[in-house]
Formats: C-alpha cells, sequence, structure tokens
C-alpha cells in the first residue's frame, strides 16, 4: 500500500535490539497516536480470528469455545457431502462476477459519456440523482424492491395487469431472482462507480483531447483510443479489490430483498454471509457457520495474493501491495 | 479546463450523435434512480383502500396522512429510536473521526518507522476474516454487549478503508510543516492537533460524513445484538421492525383504539420509512459534494 519511493529516514538504524527499542522510543508519541486503532482492530478483526478454531469442534454451551470435542474436518465433510458449500460457493461467485461485469461496464458507460455532455446543470443534477441511492439503508432497499414487487400491490403487476398480462408470483419463484438482485445492486451502486471513472478522467490532461479534437478525431475516437486507455489503471485497481472479495457476498442487499426465511428463493439466492447468518441466529450450528466462514477467508486470501501475484508479473504499477 | 473542453469539443456528426445518447442514457438513468423514492413517499401518502384496490402508485391517487398521523399518534416509540440513533451517530462520529484522523496522520508520516507495519496490521483484516460467529460470541459472552448500545456503536468507528483515505489526504500537506514546526519543538501530537487537524477540514468533513452515514443506516449488528424487547431500537431496526412484523401493527392498534384491520398497514410502513430516511435525503444535496471529493481521493489511490 506504502509508496515504495519513499526514503526511509536510516536504513542501518535496527542493528540491535537496543537502538531498536530507543527507534521505538523516539516514535513514542505517534505510536500512542495509532494506539487506539490498533486496539480496535485488534478486539474487532483479529480477536475473532481464533474463533474459527469452532469450524473443527462439535461445539456445546457448557464445553464453550476451545473445550467441545474435536471433531477434526467432520464439519466439512458434511457441508460437501450436502452439496452446501458448492452452492454457496457458486451462488457468491456467480453474483460477484455479475456485479463486476454488469457493475463496471455501466459506470464506465456513465462515467465515459457524462464527460462528452456540456450542460452544466443536467451534469450536476443527474449526478447527484444517480449517487442519491447509494446513501439510504439496505432495510428501505429491501422495503422498495417489495413496493415494486409484492404479488398483490407491486407496481409492476400493477402495469402488467394495465397490460392485459397476468401479475407474477414473484417472491415465490427462485429463477427470477438473479436479475431482481443484479438489477438492485446496478440501481445502489452505478452512482459511485461512475464517479470514481469520472474523477479519473478528470484528471485526464485536457490538452491531449484538445489536440485529438483538433486532428479531427470525433468524440468515439476520441474515447476509444485516449480516454478507455486512461482509465485503464483505475479498472485494474478497482478489479483487484473487488476479485479479492470474490468471495464476499453483500449481505446486507441479499438479506433485505430476499428476507430472513423465504426458503423456496434460497436456491438462487443464498450466499455465503446469508447462510453463515442463518446458522448463527436460526440453526445455532456455530461449527457450520464458522467452517464455511473459514473455508472462505482461506480461498479469499489465496485469491488476492495470486491476483496480486499475477498483476506484478503483468503490469508491476497497478499492484494492490 | 472545464471550458477550454467544451469549446473544442465535437463538433462532427458522431460527436454529436455520441452527445445525444448520452443525454438520453444518463437522463433516463437518473430517472430510474429517483424513481422509488417518489413510489415510497407516494404510497406513504396515499388511503390505504386505494393501495388495497389498485395496488401501490407513484402518484397518490387519493391523497392521505392517514398513516402518518398514526406514526406519531403514538410518538413514544419513533422518538426514542430518533434519540438513540441521533446519540449513537453523533458520539460515534466524533470519536471514530478523531481516531482515524490521528491515525491517519501518523501513518503517512515518512519518519514514522512502524508504519508499514501498522498500516498493513490494519489492512490485512481486509483480507482475512473470522466471520461472524466468533465476533457474535466474543461481543456477547466475553464483553456482555448484548441488549447494550455500544454493540453497534464500537464496530461502525472506523474502517480500513476510511483509515487508508485520511492516509491519502494528509500526504497532500506537505511533511515541511511538520519538519519545521518539529525544529521549533513542538511534540507530534501538537502538531497534529494544532497544525494538521485545522488544515484537514474538507477531509474530516468527508469522512466525517462516512461515518455518519454509516452509523445512521446500520441495523445489521442492530439486528444482531438488539433483541426485540428492547424499547427504544436504532431508527432502521425500528424500521426493519415495522416492514417484517405484524406485531409492531397490532401494538399501534391498541394504543390508537383503531380496529387491526381498519389499520392502514401498507402506508404506514412506508410512512415509516419517509420519516427514518428523511434527515438523509434532506441533507444530500448539502453534503454530496464532500462524498464526491473523498470518493475521489480515497478510492483511486490506495
Amino acid at each position: 500500500m506504502e509508496s515504495v519511493a519513499r526514503t526511509r529516514a536510516n536504513p542501518k538504524a535496527s542493528s540491535s535490539l537496543g537502538s531498536r527499542m530507543k527507534l521505538f522510543w523516539n516514535d513514542r508519541t505517534l505510536l500512542l497516536m495509532c494506539l487506539p486503532a490498533i486496539a480496535f482492530f485488534l478486539v474487532m478483526s483479529y480477536l475473532p480470528m481464533p474463533g474459527l478454531y469452532l469450524a473443527f469442534v462439535n461445539f456445546n454451551y457448557t464445553d464453550g469455545m476451545f473445550r467441545s470435542p474435536f471433531v477434526g474436518f467432520d464439519n466439512f465433510q458434511f457441508l460437501i457431502h450436502s452439496g452446501t458449500l458448492w452452492k454457496l460457493t457458486f451462488n457468491t461467485v456467480a453474483y460477484n462476477l455479475a456485479f463486476i461485469l454488469f457493475g463496471n461496464a455501466l459506470q464506465i458507460l456513465i462515467a465515459v459519456l457524462l464527460n462528452e455532455l456540456r450542460t452544466k446543470w443536467f451534469k450536476k443534477l443527474t449526478q447527484s440523482l444517480l449517487f442519491l441511492p447509494y446513501f439510504i439503508s439496505f432495510v428501505l432497499v429491501g422495503l422498495i424492491a417489495y413496493n415494486i414487487l409484492s404479488y398483490d400491490y407491486g407496481l409492476l403487476n400493477s402495469l402488467l395487469k394495465t397490460m392485459g398480462m397476468d401479475p407474477i408470483q414473484t417472491y415465490s419463484n427462485p429463477k427470477i431472482w438473479p436479475y431482481i438482485i443484479v438489477v438492485t445492486y446496478l440501481w445502489q451502486s452505478t452512482g459511485y462507480g461512475s464517479i470514481v471513472y469520472f474523477a479519473a478522467i478528470m484528471g485526464l490532461d485536457s490538452e491531449i483531447l484538445e489536440a485529438a479534437e483538433i486532428d479531427g478525431a470525433n468524440a468515439l475516437q476520441r474515447i476509444r483510443y485516449i480516454v478507455l486507455p486512461w482509465l485503464k489503471p483505475t479498472f485494474i485497481i478497482l478489479l483487484l479489490f473487488s476479485l479479492g472479495g470474490i468471495l464476499r457476498g453483500n449481505f446486507g442487499l441479499i438479506y433485505n430483498l430476499v428476507g430472513a426465511n423465504n426458503s423456496v428463493l434460497f436456491n438462487s439466492t443464498d450466499i455465503i454471509e446469508t447462510y453463515v447468518f442463518r446458522t448463527l441466529v436460526n440453526n445455532f450450528n456455530f461449527p457450520l457457520g464458522s467452517a464455511v466462514s473459514l473455508y472462505q477467508s482461506i480461498f479469499g486470501f489465496i485469491i488476492v495474493v495470486s491476483a496480486n501475484w499475477f498483476m506484478r508479473k503483468v503490469s508491476p504499477d497497478n499492484t494492490l501491495f | 479546463m472545464e471550458t477550454s473542453i467544451a469549446r473544442f469539443r465535437g463538433k462532427d456528426g458522431t460527436s454529436a450523435l455520441v452527445r445525444g445518447v448520452g443525454y438520453a442514457l444518463i437522463g433516463l438513468f437518473a430517472l430510474f434512480c429517483l424513481l422509488p423514492f417518489i413510489l415510497v413517499l407516494g404510497t406513504s401518502l396515499t388511503a390505504e383502500k386505494t393501495i388495497t384496490l389498485h395496488g401501490y402508485n407513484i402518484w397518490p391517487r387519493d391523497f392521505s396522512t392517514f398513516a402518518y398521523k398514526i406514526v406519531f399518534e403514538n410518538p413514544d416509540m419513533i422518538v426514542g429510536s430518533y434519540a438513540v440513533t441521533l446519540c449513537i451517530t453523533i458520539v460515534g462520529t466524533a470519536v471514530g473521526l478523531f481516531v482515524v484522523a490521528m491515525t491517519g496522520y501518523a501513518l503517512q508520516r515518512p519518519d514514522f518507522r512502524s508504519r508499514n507495519a501498522i498500516s498493513f496490521l490494519i489492512y490485512f483484516t481486509t483480507l482475512f476474516q473470522g466471520g461472524v460467529v466468533p465476533f457474535y460470541i466474543i461481543m456477547t459472552q466475553w464483553f456482555g454487549l448484548k441488549d447494550n448500545y455500544l454493540s453497534v456503536l464500537l464496530p461502525g468507528l472506523m474502517t480500513p478503508f476510511l483509515v487508508i483515505m485520511m492516509k491519502s489526504f494528509v500526504r497532500s500537506i506537505p511533511h515541511a510543516i511538520t519538519e519545521s514546526a518539529k525544529m521549533d519543538g513542538a511534540g507530534d501530537f501538537r502538531i497534529f492537533l494544532q497544525l494538521i487537524l485545522p488544515m484537514t477540514t474538507p477531509a474530516l468533513a468527508t469522512i466525517g460524513l462516512f461515518i455518519a452515514i454509516g452509523y445512521w443506516n446500520e441495523w445489521y449488528n442492530a439486528m444482531l445484538f438488539l433483541s426485540p424487547n428492547m424499547t427504544y431500537r436504532p431508527l432502521q431496526l425500528f424500521l426493519y421492525n415495522v416492514v417484517t412484523s405484524a406485531d409492531f401493527v397490532r401494538n399501534s392498534s391498541v394504543a390508537s383504539n383503531i380496529q387491526p384491520r381498519d389499520m392502514p398497514l401498507e402506508s404506514m410502513k412506508m410512512a415509516t420509512a419517509v420519516v427514518a430516511t428523511g434527515p438523509v435525503i434532506l441533507f444530500y444535496p448539502l453534503v454530496q459534494r464532500f462524498f464526491i471529493k473523498g470518493i475521489t481521493v480515497g478510492a483511486v489511490k490506495g
């Protein structure tokens, strides 16, 4: 994360333990300033990590987290044999791939077109409107979806009825949910992403575009040969970030859209997070939940590191770390 | 820069076409983003009878504020939720912002030897996580924070993303300022508090707003740690309960002496949503430029 070019103050300083302690002492105020944040991440993020040991036990409340009987890989075997792990992985990855693919395509398209527009108030107004859905809670997103999709009163069925078609039973039809989830995701996050890309375009030297213009390049040519190549590094960084999170599902979105217990839809909507959440809240099966979390973290980690390694080979300037 | 681009751009047919497509597509998508909000507002202002007859509608066919009357008939619950969310948001944002700013400043100091190690410690939490089960056990069994508002306040204080964003913000302030202040004998904390902090107000506004909006929209930790027998629940959890459970409607029908079958069930959900989201939408035009700035600085350069 840190830029490598930054010079180190004194590279030879850490020769002995004594001088190292002295250096810590010199930095004591800065260390103290970091202490609250370090404590925060230790408690909130690192302290739960050893708890993943739960994945290998047969948990009971009297023995607690670390004294329950050890069962090895039994929990994983159950998850694999029941097909749960495969289904959760497939859904989580498929949704994320759809989000990355359609999300970035739409965001880049909108950012590039936004850059072509001239009417200032129109640009400002539409940017604000596009960004608006990003600021509301997932609870409201779920409610809005219900507003549109509900069988009895939903806007969708009202429209279908006025056009003389039969209403759809949305909440019991698993086949249409991938579309609903992806469209809702695009509705909520396109504004955010297109602003990232638009900001990157703003960093492009306007003289280059002007020169191309004078040489007779039309808008499509300018986009194709100047703007899009300029956006490539931003795209790669964002892609790396999202690939790193490919096993992390969007819990808030899917939980609030689908509902807590609508198991009819689970086949096409259940992701790792919603499954783990149910093991915690509904079934109290802590080991199964932890087993899935451990699997998620380990494979997620491997994916980030290999994506980063791959990028270092291909284009060393665009790596995460 | 803006004007010079505009002056030169697009006199040929293709460019005009691209521009036309741009206006149409972006205009339509902006409308697509806005309409659901109007749908919620419209439904909240429609008489229940009309909803059951014709379904939800963008424009209220039959204007009625009855749902709002019911929501505020018994204001205790919603006012309590507002108070809880407001307190958590204010305290959490103040504490979180200060800690993030302090950490961000320290971690970008080129002469701070442990900065890479600490940065990695923070960044690593985005790569590997313990999952919700151990987190839940630790928060409830070890810290005893079940049904305690701290369980909502603490996890929302900061994210690695915000620390990184703060770091990139402060980096734009020349290190020479810190160095010359040090030469004059100022300590690191004093340099941060009296010199750097006043120079980073745009950054503080952006990051503070990110934290605040997180708290305002927070429902996940509230749902995990606050049980239904708590009287005052944070706003979004309150909204979640209104939307998903019939209990709430039963209670308010008893309180307001209305037969349960006459309760404006559907319009009431929407009215509660409007009341819970209203402040965010009202403040939005004022604060959105800070968000745009934050995204610009934080997201592109890690």
